[in-house]
């Protein structure tokens, strides 16, 4: 397996590190991961594209040595819609936050789906905009604190992997930071998908979200991850839980292929 | 060898609970910048990586022998 | 396939929107990301006919804000894209525009102007965008806008307007009317265009940084690498250095970045700014217009010098950027400037500005969408 140092010569653009992300933030962990699978799979990073909206999320984008597009909030999925329609050569990555992805976002999110344009779409889902302080998201959970509903929150929340499977997207999978290795092989499949991927990971943000919420050390956020979630094989069993796991997989013809069938039927 | 970049690690302690065989423990080793460096105890490590997919920012390398 | 094979005839009667698809797709368009909306639609709907049969790209996009990053996304890697719209599409379009030229992105934004705010008029002209065309989005910037006031006027400034996009990465708005895009006219297809690529980074990877300037060439425009080629380019609409990389909270590397972002159009204001004269040489009074307005204006212009006046005709065929030294040499020459547009008064105020009380300036505004006549014009000059 490849080493955190080898990973780090190999696809960490020099002199970006330490990142500026917080100490417990669990960005970095989705950062490390996806590079492991990309590395697995062998795949040339001179045609891959890091698309990335505004956010602590989005801020992973600018480490990788690679093409990358840090675009405005909540549009990359608008953006790397037009990169790979243009070049369905280049293979895409979003990274969005819930506020990127499901606030400002959500629209390019169902439509991108819809469209099902070949692009892996991977959402950190840390309950809050974290970049801007800890104000309350589209999946800040119920009673929770945020600088926004200082009262609690009573907004129903997005379940975005639902949302996205509501949608149609063909993969959705959904981890997270605690389980590392399970997402470094959603993202792998993800990528080896032909259609839109989508990927959600549930992230800690300490700083802005943590600490207005009970859970003020990083052992017991990184416990919290993993005792509140269960397995979709077992999701009947704790119905109470956050369901992880592949939650679906279907076949389904893709944008640009089916640009490619019509280019040539016309210009015959 | 278990070996932990002390420039880059935040203290974090994700590798020291996501380690399966409690190999790393926390410290009072300090870096520069104040903050607690985890400890390994090589013989408990058995090498299945997962603290170095558990960490944030690259630090902490599992090298096999 | 090339452009020439499947347009057809040389001569055609055809609409302004048409006669845009045209040129842009001489010019190398080759993707094109829109919303439909009245009346920019048609420029869409032959996109969508056309593009497929050259190899290009079309797509519709959820919405003008996704339109506008599609184009951007499309254009690094890159093709010449364009999008097309009308006021309320524009306004939605805005901040990704600022985000072009933060990131000197080449592509073209087509405006076809009916009368705002709002949703106001759908069919009917008007000229009320211009001022949105040039500080739509926020922060200090400069942009380029062109103006077509005939059909065949509306071909070759699409053309011009990509040239000018490759050629100083930067946004450029076709600003057109509703008159304009709806308008049928005989026009004839150019052969032989000048097409004008932007410069490609020529140097290996270890050397290359993505917004440097004046090292491989002595311009304040850097050179493209395109997505895929290998050059690991990253932007970013915030403020960066040489590299693309984030430096926020320095003030020199901001202010160098946006003052190299704007000089580069305004250093080179002689080639981009054009404007269509007559009788200017013993004027002493002038007519300015652009758009639908340009053509009563001329016919004014005409009746008066019938009548012996000398006036002279100026037709802004370049809105931004703004030209305050040929205004301001007018201002020295003639008596009175009569500015003749369709909106209450916008070039009005950059007019009077540089022309700084050394003549009158005077408007005649037509609003509603009603095109101002020839003899509403008259009357001023006499
Ligand atoms: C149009 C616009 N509105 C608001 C902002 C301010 N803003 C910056 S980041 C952010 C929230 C990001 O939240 P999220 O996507 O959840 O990412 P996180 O920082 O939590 O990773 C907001 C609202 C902006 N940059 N642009
Ligand atoms: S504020 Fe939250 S999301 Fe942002 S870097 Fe810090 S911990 Fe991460
Ligand atoms: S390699 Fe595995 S066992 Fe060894 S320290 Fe890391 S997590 Fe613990
Ligand atoms: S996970 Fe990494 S950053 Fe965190 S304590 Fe361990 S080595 Fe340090």
């Amino acid at each position: 397996m490849i080493s955190n140092d080898e990973i780090y010569e190999k696809y960490i653009r020099k002199g970006t590190m330490p990142t500026i992300l917080c100490a417990g933030c669990g960005n970095g962990i989705v950062l490390n991961t996806t590079l492991r699978a990309i590395d697995e799979l062998k795949k040339d990073i001179d045609k891959m594209v890091f698309v990335s909206g505004i956010g602590c999320s989005s801020r992973l984008s600018s480490y990788i040595k690679a093409d990358g597009l840090h675009t405005t909030h909540g549009r990359p999925i608008a953006f790397a819609t037009g990169i790979k329609a243009a070049n369905p050569d280049l293979d895409i990555v979003v990274f969005t936050g819930d506020g990127d992805c499901a606030g400002i976002g959500g629209n390019h999110l169902i439509h991108g789906i819809r469209r099902n344009i070949d692009i892996t779409v991977i959402v950190l889902n840390n309950y809050n905009y974290g970049m801007t302080g800890g104000q309350a998201s589209p999946t800040t959970p119920l009673e929770s604190l945020t600088t926004t509903t200082p009262y609690d929150s009573f907004e129903h929340p997005f379940d975005l992997s639902m949302l996205a499977m509501a949608a149609g997207a063909p993969f959705v999978a959904r981890w997270t930071i605690s389980h590392p290795v399970q997402l470094v092989k959603s993202i792998k499949k993800g990528l080896q998908v032909k259609g839109f991927s989508f990927i959600e990971v549930l992230t800690p943000c300490p700083t802005s979200y943590w600490r207005r919420n009970r859970i003020r050390d990083y052992e017991g956020i990184y416990r919290w991850y993993k005792e509140n979630t269960v397995n979709v094989k077992r999701a009947e069993s704790e119905p109470d839980k956050i369901c992880i796991g592949e939650l679906q997989n279907i076949q389904k013809k893709e944008w640009t292929e089916q640009w490619k069938e019509l280019v040539e039927r016309v210009s015959k | 060898m278990i070996t932990i970049k002390e420039n880059y690690c935040k203290g974090c302690g994700y590798c020291i609970i996501a380690c399966p065989t409690k190999a790393l423990k926390r410290s009072n080793k300090i870096n520069s910048r104040g903050i607690e460096i985890p400890i390994v105890e090589e013989e408990k490590c058995n090498k299945c990586h997962i603290c170095e997919l558990s960490c944030p920012d690259f630090a902490i390398n599992v090298e096999e022998e | 396939m090339d452009a020439y094979d499947i347009l057809g005839p040389s001569e055609q009667y055809i609409q302004g929107d048409k006669a845009c698809v045209y040129g842009a797709l001489i010019a190398g368009c080759r993707f094109f990301a829109g919303y439909p909306i009245t009346p920019a639609t048609e420029i869409a709907e032959e996109m969508s006919r056309f593009l497929p049969k050259l190899g290009g790209t079309y797509i519709q996009m959820e919405d003008e804000i996704a339109s506008m990053g599609a184009i951007i996304g499309a254009s690094w890697t890159g093709k010449k894209t364009m999008t097309a719209t009308s006021g309320p599409g524009f306004s939605l379009m805005q901040e990704n525009i600022g985000y072009a030229v933060m990131t000197e992105t080449p592509c073209v934004i087509v405006d076809v102007q009916r009368g705002g705010p709002s949703t106001g008029q759908p069919t009917m002209s008007s000229q009320g965008d211009v001022m949105q065309a040039r500080y739509g989005s926020h922060g200090d910037y400069e942009i380029i806008a062109l103006c077509p006031s005939s059909v065949q006027e509306t071909l070759e400034l699409t053309i011009r307007a990509f040239n000018l996009s490759e050629k100083y990465r930067v946004p450029v708005i076709l600003m057109m009317d509703e008159s304009i895009g709806h308008m049928r006219e005989k026009i004839t297809i150019p052969k032989d265009v000048l097409i004008a690529n932007r410069s490609t980074v020529d140097i290996s990877y270890a050397y290359y940084r993505p917004f440097r300037t004046g090292y491989m060439h002595a311009t304040k425009i850097p050179e493209f690498a395109p997505f895929g080629s290998g050059y690991k380019t990253f932007i970013t609409g915030l403020t960066h250095d040489e590299d693309g990389f984030p430096t926020t909270v320095n003030p020199k590397a901001h202010s160098d970045l946006i003052k190299r972002l704007s000089e580069k159009i305004t250093d080179n204001i002689d080639d981009i700014f054009y404007v269509n004269n007559k009788h200017l040489e013993y004027a002493e009074i002038a007519v300015i217009s652009y758009g639908i307005s340009a053509r009563p204006s001329l016919a004014a212009v005409n009746m008066a010098q019938k009548l012996e006046k000398n006036v002279a005709f100026i037709n802004l065929n370049t809105l931004w950027p703004f030209n305050y030294e040929f205004i301001s040499e007018l201002s020295k020459q003639v008596e009175k400037i009569i500015v003749v547009e369709m909106n209450m008064g916008l070039m009005y105020h950059s007019i009077r500005e540089a022309a700084e009380g050394r003549c009158d300036v005077v408007l005649v505004s037509s609003l509603g969408g009603r095109v101002p006549t020839p003899k509403d014009i008259v009357e001023m000059i006499k």
